[in-house]
C-alpha cells in the first residue's frame, strides 16, 4: 500500500467539503475492495476520507411505496433488517449471499454500486427493480448510473447518498457462485410489477450488468420459466475467462433466471 | 502521525500509527497480540477475524484508523483467566485443529455465529457460515463437530459473557 493521509468524515458534508479540498481522494467505505485493491497497488489514493463515523449515512426505512437504503448501511444490516425482509425479502437474501459473513459486517450498498464489479450482486437488483441511485447532487435511475466494467456515473465530488428500490409484486435473485471468491459466475434478478418484467443478468456481461431484454418480452406475456425454454443468449456479448467460457456463462444466465421465475 | 484510540480486550489501548496500519498489524505489532494471525492479506482465509464491538471482522482488511473509539475482542480476550471459552474448550475436545494456524479465526467466527444464530447449529449453517474461513490441514469435519459443541455449551454461560 502506499501512504495517504486519513480523514475521519464526521458529516456528508465534511467529506464532500475534505473530497473538494483533495481533488484525487477516495472514500472508504466498508473497505471490502478499496483496501484489496490499494494492497495490490491498483489504487493509490493520496487522502482517504472514511465514512464509518458518518450516522446519517446508516439506516433503512420505508417511505410509502419504497425502501430507502442509506449508502453506509451493510450488507449484513440488509439481510437481518425486517423492514427489507417485509418489503421486498428476495433484497435481504441477496444481501446474505454477499461474501461471507466478516464481509458482510462491513461491506456497504454504496460503495458496492459505487464500485460497480461487473460480478457484484446489487447492481442486478437496483436494475430490475428499478432502482434509484441518490446523491449530494442528483438523483439518478440505475439505468443511467451504471456505466461499464468497474464504471458509474458519479462525478468528482459526487458521493452516493441512498439507493431509493420501489415495490415489486414480485422479485427473486439467483446466483450461482464462483466457489472460491464467492463473487456471481452468473447472478440473474427477476421482477414483476403489474404487467412489467424486468429482468438483469450479473457476472456475464462484457460490459458488465445488463437487461435481458429477450427474455424479458417472453415473460411479460407469460410469467412462467417455460416461457424461456429455448431462448438462449449470444455469448458474444459475455465475458469469458478462467472460471468459466462465454458458452457456459450463456447457459448459466438461461438456467438462473427459470430458477429465478420459478421461485419468484 | 495520527494518533488511534480502542478498547482491546477491555483495555485502552492508544498509539501513533502510520495510516496505512492495518487492524491486524496494529493488534500483533503495536500491542504484541500475536494470536490473530494473517494467513492470505487478500481478504479470502480469515485467519485474521476478531470481533470489533461484538461482531465478526477480517482484521487485514479493516484499517486501524477506522477502529477509533471501538471495542475489539481478540483470541486473546475471550478466555476467563485459566478456564477457556467454551467455544475453545470445544475445538480441543474434539480435535478442531490441527497446526492451529486457522483456529483463531476459526474460533472467532465460531463465537460471533452463535450470537447470530444461536446455540442450537445444524451441520449445514454451520458449514455454510465458514464460508469466509479457510483450513488447510483438518478437512473442516472436526471444526464442525466442534462449533455444533461449543455452540451447545455456550447456553449455560452468563449471557453477557456469551455476548462478547
Ligand atoms: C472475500 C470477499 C468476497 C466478496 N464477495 C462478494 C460477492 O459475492 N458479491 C458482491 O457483490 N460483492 C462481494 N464482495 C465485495 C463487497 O461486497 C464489498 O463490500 C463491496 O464491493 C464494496 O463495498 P465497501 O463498502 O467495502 O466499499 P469500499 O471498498 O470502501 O469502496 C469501494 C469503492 O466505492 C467508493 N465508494 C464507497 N462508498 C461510496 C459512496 N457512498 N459514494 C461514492 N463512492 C463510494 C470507494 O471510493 C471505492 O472506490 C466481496 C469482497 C470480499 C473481500
Ligand atoms: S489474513 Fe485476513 S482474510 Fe486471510
Ligand atoms: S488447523 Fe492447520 S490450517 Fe486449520
Amino acid at each position: 500500500m502506499y501512504a495517504f493521509t486519513h480523514h475521519l468524515a464526521s458529516s456528508v458534508d465534511d467529506a464532500v467539503k475534505t473530497l473538494g479540498a483533495n481533488g484525487d481522494a477516495k472514500f472508504l467505505a466498508g473497505g471490502q475492495t478499496l483496501l484489496p485493491t490499494m494492497k495490490q497497488r491498483l489504487a493509490a489514493p493520496p487522502h482517504l476520507i472514511d465514512l464509518g463515523k458518518v450516522k446519517e449515512l446508516r439506516g433503512i426505512e420505508v417511505q410509502g411505496d419504497k425502501l430507502v437504503i442509506k449508502a453506509m448501511t451493510r450488507h449484513y444490516d440488509v439481510a437481518t433488517s425486517d423492514a427489507v425482509k417485509s418489503f421486498q425479502p428476495g433484497l435481504a437474501e441477496l444481501a446474505g449471499l454477499i461474501g461471507d459473513p466478516a464481509v458482510r459486517h462491513r461491506g456497504t450498498i454504496g460503495g458496492s454500486i459505487a464500485n460497480n464489479d461487473p460480478a457484484a450482486d446489487y447492481p442486478a437488483a437496483c436494475l430490475a427493480l428499478g432502482a434509484t441511485i441518490v446523491t449530494n447532487k442528483r438523483r439518478l435511475e440505475a439505468e443511467k448510473f451504471f456505466t461499464g466494467l468497474f464504471s458509474t456515473a458519479l462525478e468528482d465530488n459526487e458521493i452516493v447518498t441512498s439507493v431509493e428500490f420501489p415495490k415489486a409484486d414480485k422479485f427473486k435473485y439467483m446466483k450461482f457462485r464462483n466457489p472460491a471468491s464467492r463473487y456471481a459466475m452468473v447472478g440473474v434478478a427477476v421482477a414483476k410489477k403489474g404487467g412489467e418484467v424486468r429482468v438483469a443478468v450479473t457476472g456475464a456481461g462484457s460490459d458488465g450488468v445488463f437487461r435481458w431484454t429477450a427474455a424479458e418480452e417472453k415473460l411479460t406475456q407469460n410469467f412462467d420459466k417455460r416461457a424461456l425454454e429455448g431462448l438462449s443468449i449470444d455469448p458474444g456479448t459475455l465475458n469469458g475467462d478462467i472460471h468459466g467460457s462465454r458458452e457456459y456463462r450463456a447457459h448459466l444466465i438461461g438456467v438462473m433466471a427459470k430458477r429465478a421465475v420459478a421461485a419468484a | 502521525m495520527p494518533t488511534v484510540t480502542m478498547n482491546v480486550n477491555g483495555r485502552q489501548r492508544s498509539a501513533d500509527i502510520d495510516p496505512r496500519t492495518l487492524l491486524v498489524q496494529f493488534l500483533r505489532e503495536n500491542l504484541r497480540l500475536t494470536g490473530t494471525h494473517v494467513g492470505c492479506d487478500t481478504s479470502q482465509c480469515g485467519a485474521c477475524v476478531v470481533h470489533i464491538d461484538g461482531e465478526a471482522v477480517k482484521a487485514c482488511t479493516t484499517l486501524a484508523l477506522s477502529c477509533e473509539g471501538s471495542n475489539v475482542l481478540t483470541i486473546e480476550g475471550l478466555a476467563n483467566g485459566n478456564e477457556l471459552h467454551p467455544m475453545q474448550e470445544a475445538f480441543r475436545e474434539h480435535h478442531g485443529l490441527q497446526c492451529g494456524f486457522c483456529t483463531p479465526g476459526m474460533i472467532m467466527t465460531a463465537v460471533d455465529l452463535v450470537r447470530r444464530k444461536g446455540n442450537n447449529l445444524d451441520e449445514k449453517t454451520i458449514r455454510e457460515e465458514l464460508e469466509g474461513n479457510l483450513c488447510r490441514c483438518t478437512g473442516y469435519h472436526n471444526i464442525v463437530k466442534a462449533i455444533a459443541a461449543g455452540a451447545r455449551n455456550m447456553s449455560s454461560m452468563p449471557q453477557s459473557k456469551a455476548a462478547e
